[in-house]
């Protein structure tokens, strides 16, 4: 909001976490694609569609992945920052 | 066989538990105990309020009947979580810093504080929420009809209405015990937080043990349930990808916009860092509740006789099998589910209705203004206990009218559907700064419409709201218009069809709208306020209540017009009430009165907003306003602060010069002073030497030498003591240790001694007088007055260098002073000097050697002792001094008298 000039260059410390707030927004869109990958499984000829036990199998370590993620990510956004993260700049 | 009696009793203990849990979490957190309470656990564990009886028992149902699609109710929320940092943290840093009580709230509040669209949201949800409580009963009752069924030693089964009616009733207990204690919602109910979270554990816990027990109790491994599921109903994907897409992003919405999820979520969120723990063990949670989802549908699908209900094989399988503590368990776990989303559901709804609609009546019905606090804290308890009340009778209400049949099975999504319509705006709210309210009540009008006509209506099947034909052919014969074929969309599934055209035709009115029409300026306050949450942050203060309370008014008036100001506004005003203190009574002229001196400060607008805050009773963020009015009141105090001190130092600076200048003169003054002084001392000094001299030495002097010389040496000596008396008679008056001798005279006599005693004859100097004004009687120091003159008139003799010079005495009288002019026609003063003239030491000239340049000092001095002045009259002919006396007290007595 303000005119100030915003600082190209910034402390390593705040560019990582500034790079873990983009990697936290990045998050849904993983997983979005993620989950739409089954619609693209075909049957293998003999039946029609995928099978149901390959696709759950297949949700189950996507979400696995997408929650371990998830806590990597937080567990780095450390609480105490609450410098402006709408800033788009780095 | 289980029997009834001892479910029941099992049931009882298990309530009385919840009861004890959420007793003690209150009791603790009342005593400042249990940071437990406040863990990220506990707030993940809330969360799971989502999921409902209708995931618990209808998951395996849906899986049973669609296959994988059921994970598109849990897929969207965790989409939703694990991308916080886009939207979750956004609300709760909004809901805390506006102190938001529920969805509504937050969507009035940020449309300018609307109670228009409060009540909007408001309706839609309980309209929605409703049929969603009526579900959570029935799958209470439909599961313990499943056990009743089964206990052989039963012969009377208790009615399902009579379960449904004792069930609602003990959840309108525990929600008014629990959900009710403060009135400020936006405090945290502990109790019924702590006990959703004990039921999360139990009804995952539930969950996870019927399906170890299926998988390897009933199955015998993992390989071999897959092998059941790759030969069940249920083995090949064939999830249409748009039903797919629509109902994640369907229950994505509707993670976001239920208002029980708000109220866990946002409401009830202690810190905003728990988000950050919420983010991945949300998401497990949910994986874990349905990792055993499809291996019960399908062993169920399997085990269980055709025509089971397959929403019930969760409870049904343990049962077949004579695992009865496993269905107690199970039964438990489903119980919890319901009861933890009614409970939250009834508190959200509650405090929503009784907000934005008991409220609002009651406060206009009762004038408006309420004056005494305690007086609206109890009706507000008591709408927010009778709110819960309804809304369970309502969904009791449904559920008796629906019939409790497969229709309810339905209304799930169709709630969702209900509830995502408040996306749009809730979306937008907080992230478009030109949203506006009318684009916000435009749309969601729009969608609330579209989704009671194409789902909500026909879900009650056909001609009980819609009469077939509509169904068939549209209204009026209009084929696009089908509710189930919007715009010629044929096909397509009727909640993925609903969900499509009420969503985005609610989004598309509320953007065109809002960018066609002008917002008012609370919401484009309101609206810079949300939207930019993260650059003025700051938790908001305790401000709580809402009432036209003339101390509110006050405290907000002072920080706004500042406390001097505000005080004396606000005291006249109770002046004109006829009432002492700073207090009036908040009447309509009064505030009228305020508003104006507020608008001028702060703007029309903002003072009335300001005011309608407070005296609506509203009890949303009148911080905000004034954080707002404090920036402004900063802002304007500043500026002003820095012209007072630019204008200081102007001043200062000015005087700065003068005294500099005066003191560089003085200094020259007191030079030249000091090398008259000397010659002063030394000329006399000289002579008396030298003739003391010749006196001593000189022999033959006769004696009229002799005496001629000693004359001289005495007339020297003379000089020397006058000079000195001068000095001495100065000091003594600066250090104001005179005695004056108070006498009465009147004024021509004083001045004709003066006359005399300056040695003026009227030969050499001509004195106009004007005996007459010249009679009045003087009580004052008459002979220092005298002095004053004779130096006067003496300076003139000495230092008027006209021809013919002359005096001219002119005495004048004003109501308090007695001014006495004395005007010579010589050269005057230059102006250059006229500051200067009556300090020690100052002499306007050297052409003609005078006294040492005390005279005016020492008169100076003597008219301050007398009360008076003596001063320079510029702008007359020649030298011009004033005398002013003044007349009472210090010294004049009317010669009349």
């Amino acid at each position: 909001m303000s005119d100030a000039p915003v600082p190209v260059f910034v402390e390593k410390r705040t560019y990582r976490r500034r790079r873990m707030a983009d990697a936290a927004r990045m998050m849904p869109l993983l997983g979005i694609g993620l989950f739409l990958v089954p619609l693209l499984w075909r049957g293998d000829g003999e039946v029609e569609g995928a099978r149901t036990v390959s696709v759950m199998l297949y949700i189950f370590v996507a979400w696995v992945f997408l929650a371990g993620a998830a806590a990597i990510i937080s567990r780095r956004l450390s609480p105490g920052d609450a410098d402006p993260p709408d800033r788009k700049t780095g | 066989m289980a029997t009834l009696n001892v479910l029941v009793l099992v049931s009882i203990l298990y309530v009385a538990f919840l009861f004890a849990v959420a007793f003690g979490a209150d009791r603790a957190a009342a005593r400042g105990r249990g940071t437990w309470l406040r863990s990220p656990l506990v707030y993940t564990l809330s969360l799971s309020v989502y999921c409902t009886a209708w995931t618990f028992y209808g998951a395996v149902g849906f899986a049973a009947r669609s296959g994988l699609e059921f994970l598109t109710i849990y897929l969207g929320p965790t989409l939703i979580i694990i991308g916080w940092w886009w939207t979750l943290r956004k609300m709760v840093r909004v809901g805390r810093s506006q102190r938001i009580t529920s969805i509504a709230d937050l969507i009035s509040s940020r449309f300018g504080k609307s109670n228009a669209l409060a009540v909007c949201v408001t309706l839609l949800a309980v309209i929605g929420t409703t049929p969603y409580i009526a579900l959570q009963l029935q799958s209470v009752t439909l599961s313990f009809a499943a056990f009743a069924e089964a206990d052989p030693t039963r012969t009377d089964l208790p009615s399902p209405q009579s379960t449904a009616f004792w069930v609602a009733a003990g959840l309108v207990v525990f929600t008014i015990l629990f959900g009710t204690r403060n009135l400020d919602a936006n405090e945290r109910h502990h109790g019924v937080v702590m006990a959703i979270a004990l039921e999360a554990v139990v009804k995952l816990f539930a969950l996870l043990a019927v399906g170890v027990f299926v998988v390897w109790g009933l199955s015998g491994g993992i390989e071999p349930t897959l092998a059941r599921i790759d030969a069940s109903a249920i083995a090949t994907w064939e999830v249409p990808g748009s039903r797919w897409v629509g109902l994640t992003l369907l229950s994505a919405a509707a993670f976001l916009c239920l208002p029980r999820m708000f109220q866990v979520m946002v409401v009830e969120n202690e810190d905003e860092g728990h988000l950050r723990t919420a983010a991945w063990a949300f998401p497990v949670y949910l994986m874990l509740m349905s990792l055993f989802v499809v291996p019960i549908a399908a062993v169920g699908l399997d085990l269980m006789p055709a025509g089971t209900n397959p929403d019930l094989f969760v409870l049904t399988l343990p049962l077949s099998e004579g695992r009865e503590g496993l269905a107690i368990l199970s039964f438990l776990g489903g119980f919890s589910s319901a009861t933890s989303m009614v409970i939250v559901a009834a508190i959200a709804l509650s405090t929503m209705v009784s907000n934005h609609i008991v409220m609002p009546i009651w406060l206009s019905m009762t004038g408006g203004t309420a004056v005494m606090s305690g007086d609206v804290r109890n009706v507000a308890l008591l709408a927010r206990r009778l709110s819960i009340g309804l809304i369970l009778f309502l969904g009791y209400l449904y559920f008796r009218l629906s019939g409790g049949g497969a229709a309810l099975a339905a209304i799930g999504l169709i709630s969702f559907v209900g509830v995502a319509q408040f996306l749009p705006a809730l979306m937008g709210g907080l992230f478009w700064r030109g949203a506006n309210r009318v684009g916000a009540i435009a749309g969601l009008g729009t969608g609330f419409v579209i989704w009671a006509y194409c789902l909500f209506l026909p879900s009650f099947g056909p001609t009980v709201f819609m009469p077939q034909s509509v169904l068939d052919i549209g209204p009026f014969g209009i084929g696009w218009l089908r509710p189930g074929a919007l715009f010629g969309a044929v096909g397509m599934d009727p909640v993925i069809h609903a969900f499509l055209w009420s969503v985005s035709l609610n989004a598309l009115v509320f953007v065109v709208v809002s960018i066609f029409s002008f917002p008012r300026p609370v919401e484009r306050l309101q609206g810079a306020q949300f939207v930019n949450v993260f650059q003025h942050s700051g938790t908001s203060g305790g401000w709580s209540g809402g009432l036209a309370q003339s101390e509110d008014l006050l405290i907000m008036s002072q920080r706004i017009m500042g406390a001097d100001e505000a005080q004396a506004l606000f005291s006249s005003a109770a002046r004109e009430q006829g009432i002492g203190g700073y207090l009036p009574e908040p009447t309509p002229d009064f505030l009228t009165q305020l508003e104006r001196a507020l608008a001028g400060s702060v703007g029309a607008a903002t003072a009335h907003a300001m005011i309608g805050q407070i005296v609506g009773g509203s009890s949303v963020s009148v911080e905000d306003l004034m954080r707002v009015a404090d920036e402004t009141a900063q802002i304007m105090e500043y500026s002003s602060q820095l012209e007072a001190k630019t204008e200081e130092q102007a001043r200062t600076a000015r005087q700065l010069r003068q005294v500099n200048e005066k003191l560089t003169q003085i200094s020259v003054q007191k030079d030249a002073f000091l090398s008259q002084i000397s010659h002063e001392l030394r000329t006399p000094m000289t002579s008396i030497r030298a003739f003391s001299e010749i006196l001593r030495d000189a022999d033959g002097l006769n004696a009229e030498v002799q005496s001629k010389y000693a004359s001289i040496i005495h007339d020297e000596a003379i000089r020397l003591t006058r000079l000195l008396d001068d000095l001495l008679d100065l000091s003594v008056l600066e250090n104001a240790q005179i005695v004056l001798n108070m006498q009465q005279a009147p004024l021509s006599q004083v001045l004709d001694r003066a006359l005399v005693g300056a040695g003026i004859t009227e030969s050499e100097f001509a004195v106009r007088r004007n005996r007459e004004d010249e009679e009045v009687m003087l009580h004052t120091d008459v002979d220092r007055l005298g002095q004053v003159f004779i130096n006067l008139l003496a300076n003139a003799r000495k230092y008027c260098v006209a021809d013919a010079p002359c005096v001219d005495i002119r005495v004048a009288q004003s109501d308090a002073t007695l001014m006495i002019d004395f005007i010579d026609n010589g050269a005057g003063i230059p102006s250059g000097q006229q500051n200067t003239i009556f300090e020690k030491f100052a002499r306007v000239s050297e052409n003609k050697a005078g006294g040492a340049g005390l005279g005016l000092a020492i008169c100076r001095e003597i008219m301050a002792r007398l009360g008076g002045r003596v001063e320079y009259l510029p702008g007359q002919a020649g030298a011009a001094f004033r005398v002013s006396l003044p007349q009472h007290g210090g010294g004049v007595a009317q010669a009349a008298q």
